[in-house]
């Protein structure tokens, strides 16, 4: 393997685009462009250079690779990056969805440009890193800071009601992370290191039993939060439903994912006794989210809102999995959140075609598109289909088998998160009705055009890749499968020892 | 050659889905047809290779999904079982195809038509080709997304949009069952592959399984569950609501989801699975339970039901609980036997009610119809063969009959010999089932094609410019006139183009002459394969298991001599009923209704269950979603949390904004900077305290 520091290389990159962005003079439409091509250039390299960690990755072990080191901040907290099975693919997912939402925003955005690609290429930067990051503290700083692009994006390119939507967003991530922060704390002043890897072989040991209760607990209710997991999801609806389609995309694509991946980094192969034993509450929020929210997004009439419901949902089959402990579960879990991240970003920019043209997300804005949009209702459906998780779409591979996974865990989870399938076909067949099917009667819709070039270069990649994965999902599948397979051998040793010794014991 | 079997169709879909509006209808209609029929031709090559020649084989693919210690991959599976499917599959869905571009000729948007028709037959036949039960589910949920396309076709139709939707939500119920039957399966074995499952099935046999808490017998757990899946496909009663609003698509459809694809699915299921079902009696008592009462159930709806195709949808639900009668007796070859032979007589009267159709100019109702026999002579006949298919019409003395007087009088003999505390049940409904199927057979012939016509003054005001504005929705509002013939409620009150029924053109008419030739033929020639012991041992092989003690194929050829002559006897009954009410005396049936107007009422809305159905689970989750929405996320979750907060923090900020000329931006930004710095201060000072 070559000595450059890749990882750094594509998580700063990005920052490098703002940069020469920001040194872009003049507000005409020269400049604009000028803007928007750095933009979309910087992410595209990006892309192409996330590929060589794929091509040089070691699927044959669990260990950390690609890793950089550097002091910072005194002795124990220093610049570590690294990856694994777990997170390369987020990280793939992460720079091959960002230039679709630079294009996405091509002509969508004209105010502020500048400001707007800035801070989607800041983004950028701050969600590759908390993927890399291998130190703690560094961990936490890129996933806090991401709030605040994302907050900006949502307050000013936003809706109607953005200023409320990017206050609750901003609300309840903040309550999240300061009990994150002071967890940390307390992890590095009783480890005495603030290595992730170290932490993760140390872990289970150096934190008692009680302990790792409450350091569950403060890295969960940042987690959950992000997840969004129920009952603290009521953030994501507003923010999707005034956050612009690019920002959307982004929500859903990436930044949800960020919970279930410090679920995945922290909580299970650093706290495993304390997982174990709230197993139980995480799969009764689950099946709530995945029930209620399911029933909440059968009845919604914004589209937007609706897909925010489903996105809910399919994140509580992420949970689900993650708890259910064992290979089948967590390897589905890690699937769907891929999987999810194109499914729902396609979604979301399905609905930005329609509401470029129309400016308005009500259902009953519409009807009958596809007398005059024969194309985007055949791109619809299979996003669509793929929402409802049919067999053949990347949907399925997740939801299958998180519940199954969760069926050997527990067989009434299972049961009850089945439900979601029935519910599923309600809301997403619903909505495909009321917005495609019909005839077309609306006046306001009589002249609407199809999906142009632009649009169909964005979406067809989409589609590919949703069907493919689906049909061989063998590449996001056994990238993950050395470490997820690992994470169990692990999780199930510490909670084993765990045992013995609680046994052993007299009390 | 199996690769071929099951891929050409997917070519045909993607050619036609893809290039359909570049190379045009035509080349889509031939290019789809083209491919199917090769399929066709190489399934009954393949019929021969493995049920004569037992050549079977399977043909891995690549791998599909691997995690744990789940691993799954594309695999066809050829046996007898399948190659007998492909037979069925391809046979009807090429001769679907061809009858499609007769009688889609006027539709603009025929490669769509063609497309979804092939994508149709492609998900089925990776169905019925699966060597697991993940590939199994794949083709199972395919065919649901393909039925959803083709019944929602027009759609422009609501009443079209709303019966795609309600057949895919409803077979998701079933497939709610089929998955969690999977995942049983998985746990107790450790894999989903075929033999795996079937070599640890014997194993299983008394084992409890946790489930929900309770400690049940695994067997019987997993077949249940794996059984609701078969409920939903095929349309077993409580989930068979589906089915008769599926009559929304185009005919062809019909006869395809009817005949050949995707209600017999759950048929092909529960044989498939015979291992697994064979060692739960009571999942196949259970089997047998559900496969009489919606025998009977359905064909009693059948009865007075006026739209051509919706009684012969109902026929299609009563033929299916015939089916799983048999499976659940244990005779899982005779049922494949009814599902072959049912296979092209079905196909042929869908088809032929297709034919009335386009000779109607898209008239369905069948009390506007009347005195066709000498307009469409060669439709007529075709109706004839099918209708006497149907009823099982043979002569039991000579033992020669049509096709369905072997598969159903066998299943009846079944189902008296069977060894089941449901048997007598299964015996007394299917008999008086058989009764009914002759009876409403029959109405239906009388009805379209003798009598006076009644169709000159309705068809005054008829027009038949766009399918899709058509489709008499007739069910669900206000019958209650129903059998006095009313033209009344004429709603299509345009033009004045008085028209002739015509006969339908040669590409439409061909088919029916090949499926009216296996309605007369298939079960003459089959029938010893399918319900003779030896003919299953050396036919079906290992495709098809029966314990050691299942006797029930040697039985039910020993029953009483009378027992062969109930269905005769019922199908004579329902003949003689028939005629009588509806030539002889036709003012019968409209006093019958009118005197017993709650029974007419009960049957013409189908017992009442879309009501049902609608009052206890529609509207309770819609309302359930609205309460969640607006109580539990709006007044709770919010109200206490984030707006409290929010609402304060929204308050201050419009200050500012009306201060600030609008940057409230920055403010936002300069705070999570400071939280920014804070943290990192926290950190640095933690850290260096935790160096110490």
């Amino acid at each position: 393997m070559s000595n450059a520091p890749i990882l750094s290389i594509i998580t700063f990159l990005p920052l490098l685009g703002a940069l020469l962005i920001l040194m872009v003079r003049g507000d005409d439409a020269a400049a604009k462009r000028n803007i928007r091509m750095i933009a979309l250039f910087a992410t595209a390299v990006t892309f192409g250079l996330s590929l060589i960690p794929v091509a040089l990755f070691n699927p044959g072990t669990a260990e950390f690779q690609f890793v950089e080191r550097a002091n910072w901040l005194g002795g124990v907290i220093s610049y570590r990056m690294g990856i694994d099975g777990i997170s390369l693919p987020l990280i793939i997912l992460t720079t091959f969805l960002m230039p679709f939402c630079i294009l996405a925003s091509w002509q969508a955005i004209d105010t502020r440009v500048k400001e707007y690609m800035v801070a989607f290429l800041v983004l950028e930067t701050l969600m590759i890193g908390v993927f890399c990051a291998l130190d703690i503290v560094l961990f936490y700083l890129f996933f806090e800071a991401g709030l605040i692009p994302m907050f900006l994006i949502i307050g000013i390119w936003g809706g109607k009601r953005r200023i409320y939507a990017s206050f609750k967003f901003f609300l309840y991530t903040l309550l999240g992370s300061v009990l994150m922060l002071l967890a940390i704390m307390a992890m590095i002043w009783t480890a005495g290191t603030s290595d992730i890897a170290e932490l993760i072989k140390q872990g289970p040991t150096v934190f008692s039993r009680d302990m790792q209760f409450w350091l569950w607990i403060a890295f969960f209710a940042s987690f959950a939060v992000k997840m969004p997991m129920w009952p603290v999801h009521t953030w994501l609806p507003d923010a999707h439903v005034e956050a612009p389609t690019a920002g959307s995309v982004i929500l859903a694509g990436v930044l949800l994912k960020m919970g279930g991946y410090g679920f995945l980094r922290f909580s299970l192969p650093m706290f495993p006794e304390a997982s174990q034993f709230f197993a139980p509450f995480v799969f009764t929020l689950s099946v709530i989210a995945i029930v209620y929210t399911s029933l909440v997004a059968m009845v919604q009439e914004d589209i937007k809102k609706l897909i925010a419901y489903s996105s809910v949902a399919h994140m509580g089959f992420v949970t689900m999995g993650i708890f259910a402990g064992n290979a089948e579960g967590i390897q589905g879990a890690v699937f769907q959140m891929v999987s999810h991240g194109i499914v729902s970003g396609a979604l979301f920019l399905c609905v930005g075609v329609v509401y470029d043209r129309m400016h308005t997300r009500e259902i009953a804005a519409y009807g009958g598109l596809v007398n005059r949009m024969p194309v985007y209702a055949v791109i619809f459906m299979i996003f669509t289909m793929a929402n409802v998780g049919l067999p053949g779409t990347s949907g399925f591979v997740g939801e299958f088998l998180t519940l199954i996974g969760t069926f050997k865990a527990s067989t009434k989870v299972a049961f009850l998160a089945c439900f979601g399938l029935i519910l599923s076909a309600c809301y997403a067949l619903w909505l495909y009705w009321q917005v495609i099917w019909g005839e077309l009667t609306k006046p306001a819709l009589k002249s609407i055009a199809d999906v142009d070039r632009r649009e169909i270069a964005i979406l067809a990649p989409l589609v590919v890749l949703t069907i493919l994965l689906g049909v061989y999902p063998k590449p996001v599948l056994s990238t993950s499968e050395v470490a997820v397979n690992a994470l169990v051998e692990s999780y199930n040793q510490a909670n084993a020892a765990a045992g013995k010794t609680a046994a052993a014991a007299p009390r | 050659m199996y690769q071929a079997i099951v891929f050409l169709p997917l070519v045909g879909f993607l050619i036609a889905g893809l290039f359909g509006r570049a190379i045009g209808a035509r080349a889509s209609e031939v290019v789809t047809t083209g491919l199917l029929g090769i399929s066709a031709l190489l399934s009954w090559f393949a019929l021969y290779q493995v049920g004569y020649a037992g050549r079977g084989t399977t043909v891995e693919l690549m791998q599909w999904i691997h995690a744990g210690s789940l691993n799954v991959s594309w695999t066809l599976r050829i046996d007898t079982l399948t190659a007998v499917m492909l037979v069925v599959v391809n046979s009807v869905s090429f001769l679907v195809h061809l009858y499609s571009i007769g009688y889609m000729h006027e539709d603009p948007h025929r490669p769509r038509f063609f497309a979804y028709l092939s994508l149709f037959t492609f998900a089925m036949l990776m169905l019925v080709t699966a060597n697991d039960l993940l590939q199994m589910f794949f083709g199972w949920e395919g065919v649901g997304l393909a039925s959803y396309l083709l019944i929602g076709f027009w759609f422009k139709k609501p009443t079209a949009n709303a019966a795609a939707m309600k057949a895919f939500v409803v077979n998701r119920v079933g497939d709610f069952g089929f998955a969690l039957g999977i995942f049983g399966l998985y746990k107790l074995t450790g894999s989903i592959s075929f033999d795996a499952v079937f070599g640890a099935a014997q194993g299983l046999v008394g084992q409890k399984m946790e489930f929900l808490g309770y400690q049940l017998d695994a067997l019987t757990v997993v077949c249940l569950l794996l059984f609701m899946g078969a409920m939903g496909k095929s349309a077993q009663f409580l989930l068979h609501t589906w089915l008769p609003d599926a009559m929304e698509g185009p005919t062809p459809v019909s006869a395809l989801i009817h005949a050949a694809t995707m209600v017999t699915a759950g048929v092909f299921m529960v044989a498939r699975l015979s291992p697994v079902f064979e060692y739960s009696p009571t999942a196949l008592t259970v089997v047998m339970f559900f496969g009489a009462t919606t025998a009977f159930f359905a064909a009693t709806v059948g009865l007075v039901q006026n739209d051509i195709k919706r009684v012969i949808a109902y026929s299609t639900c009563s033929q299916l609980g015939y089916m799983f009668v048999a499976l659940g007796a244990g005779a899982y070859s005779v049922g494949i036997f009814h599902l072959f032979t049912h296979a092209f007589f079905k196909a042929l009267l869908f088809l032929g009610a297709g034919s009335v159709i386009h000779a109607m100019h898209h008239e369905q109702d069948i009390r506007r119809m009347g005195g066709l026999a000498g307009h469409i002579k060669f439709t007529y006949a075709m109706m004839l063969i099918g209708t006497l298919a149907l009823t099982g019409f043979g002569l039991p003395f000579l033992h020669l009959g049509f096709a369905g007087y072997y598969s159903k009088d066998a299943i009846i003999e079944v189902a008296y010999a069977a060894h089941s505390v449901m048997g007598p049940y299964a015996f007394t409904l299917t008999v008086a089932a058989a009764a009914m199927t002759s009876f409403y057979s029959w109405r239906l012939i009388f009805m379209t094609f003798h009598g006076k016509p009644r169709w000159a003054e309705a068809h005054a005001a008829h027009d038949d410019h766009a399918h899709a504005a058509h489709g008499h929705d007739d069910h669900a509002h206000g019958h209650a006139k129903a059998d006095d013939h009313g033209h009344a409620h004429d709603d299509h009150g345009h033009g004045h183009h008085a028209h002739q029924p015509h006969e339908s053109p040669l590409v439409m008419l061909i088919p029916l002459g090949a499926l009216a030739a296996g309605s007369v033929l298939a079960g003459a020639v089959f029938s010893k394969k399918f319900a003779y012991e030896d003919g299953i041992k050396s036919f079906f092989r290992e495709s098809i298991f029966m314990r050691p003690e299942n006797h029930i194929i040697h039985d039910f050829h020993s029953v009483p001599g009378w027992v062969p002559w109930t269905p005769f006897v019922m199908m004579a009954l329902g003949f003689v009923l028939a005629w009588y009410m509806y030539i002889r005396a036709p003012h019968v049936p409209a006093e019958l209704a009118r005197r017993h107007q709650g029974l007419y009422q009960f049957l013409l809305n189908k017992w009442y269950f879309d009501e049902l159905y609608d009052r206890i689970f529609v509207r309770p989750a819609q309302w359930l979603g609205r309460f969640f929405w607006k109580k539990g996320d709006g007044w709770l979750i919010d109200g206490f949390g984030p707006d409290g907060i929010a609402a304060r923090v929204v308050d201050v900020t419009r200050g500012v904004v009306r201060l600030q000329t609008g940057y409230v931006y920055h403010y936002a930004f300069a705070m999570l900077i400071g939280v920014a710095a804070l943290a990192t201060w926290f950190m640095f000072s933690g850290g260096v305290a935790g160096s110490h």
